[in-house]
């Protein structure tokens, strides 16, 4: 029968896979279309990833020079007749007397040839007011400097810092709009031949609280505020978060009242934070009489506003474990609680530690519902305590953000670093945690 | 003072009661660990418990209590002076009577009434603590005498322990449904207040919002508005930009993502952009009021366009991009769920990545890319950071994007922010917004699951 088939006459095209033109050009579109949709989801990768790179750069480009603190060395005599006149050193003598007169016979003494008073103003100017305090300290911790001249270096001002660290600022700018006059930057200049001009690392930016000069302010206190918010949080709402979670996912009958918790917590996840803050204004302070700007306060809210966080992911946890687990623990006579507390709560914890942390990172970076109950008081002391009025680190990097000074943009700047560095170590710890002990059933 | 000592008698004494009453156990059965029905360790923490539970309730109780129980004395004690200081100075006076007993000084000169009441006080406060300490030490006493006497071979002490345990597990679980009530409760509750003074139709379609109230009655302007309709366009206007930002490229990214990038590539920048999740929005907000918002003015005054420098764009698009991440993992759950066969028949079928895409994957996706847009609405109009510093103050009825204007939690913030009084209209107006901000994310978020839940299909 080999004939008939021999006898089909050939087709016309050269293969059976050769496409007519048309088609071929259809086809030809459609891979183009391919190809630009294609385009499109990279661009739409590339322009997230362009943004997130912006972001951090312009915080990180302007928030360097937070951490870097310009100082000035000045000959300081602690004259007894200013100081002590009676010379007693009685310690209330001691901090009552006026450090400015000191400071500023200082500054005069550094530069004999400034008399006029505006010129001398001017002069005082490159200093920080905060000098002062910088040597009343020195006197109350040591009385017997008094009466002999120190070699001494105070913090430069906000304006003189930002010319010293960035003098390209002022470069082009007529004299009267800049915050710096010609003269002022001609001193500076004095000093930095005379070598009485440092930078160095600014650790007091990282020990001391808010304060209305930009050059002193550090981020301290509000260090120590989210530290106590963060203690009250993880106190209450870990215990509760996962043993609700325990119960919802172990024990929980189907019933009307489990449902509605069900919906309950996961509305709640969608609630704006911010009403959360109402809920603490309302309920904490007005009600429970706790103290305002506190961080027992703060921490509550907070442990609220985190809570199904912690109970979703414990839930998952709870979840991953396999039934044999509990199937084995039944078998060999183990209550329903020694189950879950003997088998799977401890093969589930790396899930909920990780999901705690989160839960965590995101509290710490939380400010609006701390708006509402006060926490955005200035406060220029170290909270010694979770009673004590507080602020927390994202509402500092909020009230420096609103100040008007241009000095406190690189401290806001500089603090936003190093809440972020926060953020990106629990968020490792987590990852790690979760990649170190997962297992795999 | 007495509290402390309470609390810490407590714990040593549950610890002991812990102890010696495994021990108890042991000794009722002669060491014969199979005779008794628990195991020993659950005859100790039933000792435990009942040694210092009752005990603690009566603490806690008494820890909630004690403010409201000793200023209903003190008003007796001041009784003449509140009446003359009238209704308003009312907690006030209280609270001086506080601050003075506990040893603090008080802005004004004390009279002797008040230092009276104070005395009263301090001296109430430590007999009724005294008081509540003994009762507790005996509530405890009596409950570690019950239990100790119940020890033995016969007692359940594990089912006994087993049930507080699921007493307590069910109790942490509520707490999720107090909260909601809480928090209804509270903002209903101030919220009612305020449409007592400001009629509700008022506040709901009013177009005038100034909530500056006078201090004298006869200033400029002492009625002060309350009008919302400005407050929810801003929101709704600024919500929009977001979206119009972030719907494309969250959408975009995530099929990408999900369908085109090598496995290699996905786990490299999926991190990455979660980071941005990651990012809080109090960033994102210094980030729009420092680079964002400048950039946009000296855009527009390059193209001879008047930008407020607290414009609503720049707020709008800082906002897309924090909502990107968001709308972009759940687009990816809502993509990968589909199953592959769908894919692979498209695929028999000749079409192309892309026409899978669009015509096979998005349609089976679309409940859950709904429910996403849905929450993505939600978390925009309940943002408060990004707006708060970017956008302004003032409430403007306007439709120009560069110009500046306000949200609904911009005004809770202002409104609250700063010492003010419980009672002004101004603070309780920020419960009523918080109130329909509650409502409406309520809302969008059941629609949403409602959505994901009813028009998903079911392919296995």
């Amino acid at each position: 029968m080999t004939d008939t088939s021999a006898a089909i006459p050939a087709p016309a095209r050269a293969s059976p896979w050769q496409l007519s033109d048309a088609t071929a050009r259809r086809v030809r579109r459609r891979k183009r279309a391919d190809t630009r949709f294609q385009l499109y989801g990279v661009g739409a990768i590339f322009i997230a990833l362009a943004v997130l790179i912006v972001l951090l750069s312009s915080i990180a480009g302007s928030g360097i020079g937070g951490f870097v603190q310009t100082r000035f060395a000045l000959d300081v005599t602690f004259d007894e007749k200013l100081i002590d006149p009676s010379g007693t050193r009685d310690r209330a003598v001691l901090a009552k007397a006026d450090y400015g007169v000191v400071l500023m016979n200082a500054v005069s003494a550094a530069f004999p040839e400034v008399t006029d008073r505006q010129a001398k103003r001017d002069l005082r100017k490159l200093f920080s007011n905060s000098a002062r305090f910088q040597l009343r300290g020195m006197v109350l911790d040591d009385p017997s400097i008094v009466g002999t001249t120190q070699k001494i270096w105070v913090p430069a001002s906000s304006d003189a810092d930002g010319f010293v660290k960035d003098g390209a600022t002022t470069k082009g700018i007529a004299e009267a709009d800049r915050r710096l006059k010609d003269r002022q930057i001609e001193w500076i200049g004095q000093l930095s031949e005379r070598g009485a001009v440092e930078k160095r690392f600014n650790w007091s930016f990282f020990t001391s609280a808010d304060s209305r000069e930009p050059e002193v302010a550090g981020i301290g206190g509000a260090l120590l505020g989210s530290f106590y918010t963060l203690l009250i949080t993880l106190l209450v709402c870990f215990p509760i978060g996962v043993l609700a979670a325990i119960y919802l996912e172990e024990f929980a009958p189907k019933n009307r009242l489990t449902d509605l918790i069900e919906v309950n917590i996961n509305n709640l996840a969608a609630v704006p934070s911010i009403v959360f803050g109402l809920l603490g204004l309302a309920v904490f302070i007005q009600t429970f009489g706790l103290p305002r700007s506190a961080p027992i306060v703060g921490g509550l809210t907070m442990a609220l506003l985190i809570l199904p966080t912690i109970i979703v992911a414990t839930r998952a946890a709870l979840k991953a474990v396999p039934p044999s687990i509990r199937e084995a623990a039944y078998g060999v006579g183990a209550s329903p609680i020694q189950v879950v507390a003997q088998h799977v709560v401890p093969l589930a914890m790396p899930g909920i530690l990780t999901g705690t942390i989160i839960g965590m990172a995101r509290a710490l970076g939380e400010t609006a519902p701390l708006l509402m109950i006060g926490m955005v008081a200035f406060i220029a002391d170290l909270p010694g305590g979770p009673m004590d009025a507080a602020t927390v680190l994202p509402v500092q990097i909020f009230l420096w953000a609103d100040s008007p000074e241009r000095g406190f943009e690189e401290k806001t700047a500089a603090g936003t670093i190093v809440l972020l560095v926060f953020l990106i170590l629990m968020n490792a710890i987590a990852i790690y945690l979760r990649k170190r002990f997962e297992i795999r059933w | 003072m007495q509290l402390t000592i309470l609390i810490a008698v407590l714990i040593v004494l549950t610890v002991l009661a812990f102890v010696y009453g495994r021990k108890r156990a042991l000794v009722t059965v002669g060491g014969n660990r199979r005779a008794l029905h628990s195991m020993p360790s659950y005859h100790g923490w039933f000792v435990a418990l009942w040694c210092g539970l009752p005990a603690a309730i009566l603490l806690v109780l008494w820890l909630v209590l004690r403010g409201t129980i000793l200023d209903g004395f003190i008003e007796d004690a001041l009784g003449p002076e509140l009446a003359a200081a009238g209704p308003e100075m009312h907690g006030a006076l209280l609270e001086d009577v506080r601050q003075l007993a506990a040893g603090n000084s008080i802005a004004r000169e004390p009279s002797p009434a008040l230092l009276a009441a104070a005395d009263r006080y301090s001296s109430l406060q430590s007999s009724a603590d005294a008081a509540v300490l003994v009762i507790g030490l005996v509530a405890a006493a009596l409950g570690l005498g019950f239990a100790w006497r119940k020890v033995g071979p016969k007692l359940r002490a594990r089912n006994n322990v087993e049930a507080v345990v699921r007493l307590v597990l069910f109790l942490c679980s509520v707490v999720a449904i107090v909260t909601t009530i809480g928090i209804v409760l509270s903002v209903l509750f101030e919220a009612i207040r305020f449409f007592g003074r400001v009629p509700f139709w008022e506040f709901l379609f009013g177009v005038q919002w100034s909530p500056q109230m006078a201090i004298r009655e006869d200033q400029v302007g002492s009625s002060g508005a309350f009008g919302i309709i400005p407050l929810f366009t801003g929101t709704i206007y600024i919500t929009l930009i977001a979206l119009i930002i972030a719907m494309p490229i969250g959408l975009l990214s995530a099929i990408y993502m999900a369908e085109y990038a090598s496995p290699k590539f996905r786990n490299a920048v999926k991190p990455i952009l979660e980071i941005l999740a990651g990012i809080p929005t109090v960033v994102y907000g210094f980030f729009a009021a420092l680079t964002v918002g400048p950039a946009f003015r000296g855009f527009g005054d390059a193209l001879g366009l008047s930008v407020s420098s607290e414009s609503a764009l720049a707020a709008g698009v800082v906002m897309g991009i924090m909502i990107i991440p968001f709308i972009s993992s759940l687009t990816d759950d809502a993509i990968v769920a589909v199953p592959r066969s769908l894919r692979e028949g498209a695929y028999a079928l000749g079409a192309t990545k892309s026409e899978t895409v669009v015509n096979v994957i998005i349609p089976a996706a679309l409940p859950g890319i709904v429910a996403a847009f849905l929450l993505a609405v939600s978390r925009a109009i309940g943002e408060t950071m990004i707006v708060v510093m970017a956008a302004g103050l003032t409430a403007n009825l306007t439709a120009n994007p560069l110009d500046s204007m306000t949200t609904v939690t911009v005004q809770i913030v202002t409104l609250l922010v700063g010492d003010q009084e419980f009672d002004s209209p101004k603070t309780l107006a920020a419960f009523a917004l918080g109130l329909v901000l509650f409502i409406a994310t309520l809302v969008l978020n059941v629609v949403a699951l409602h959505v994901s839940r009813k028009y998903r299909e079911r392919y296995d």
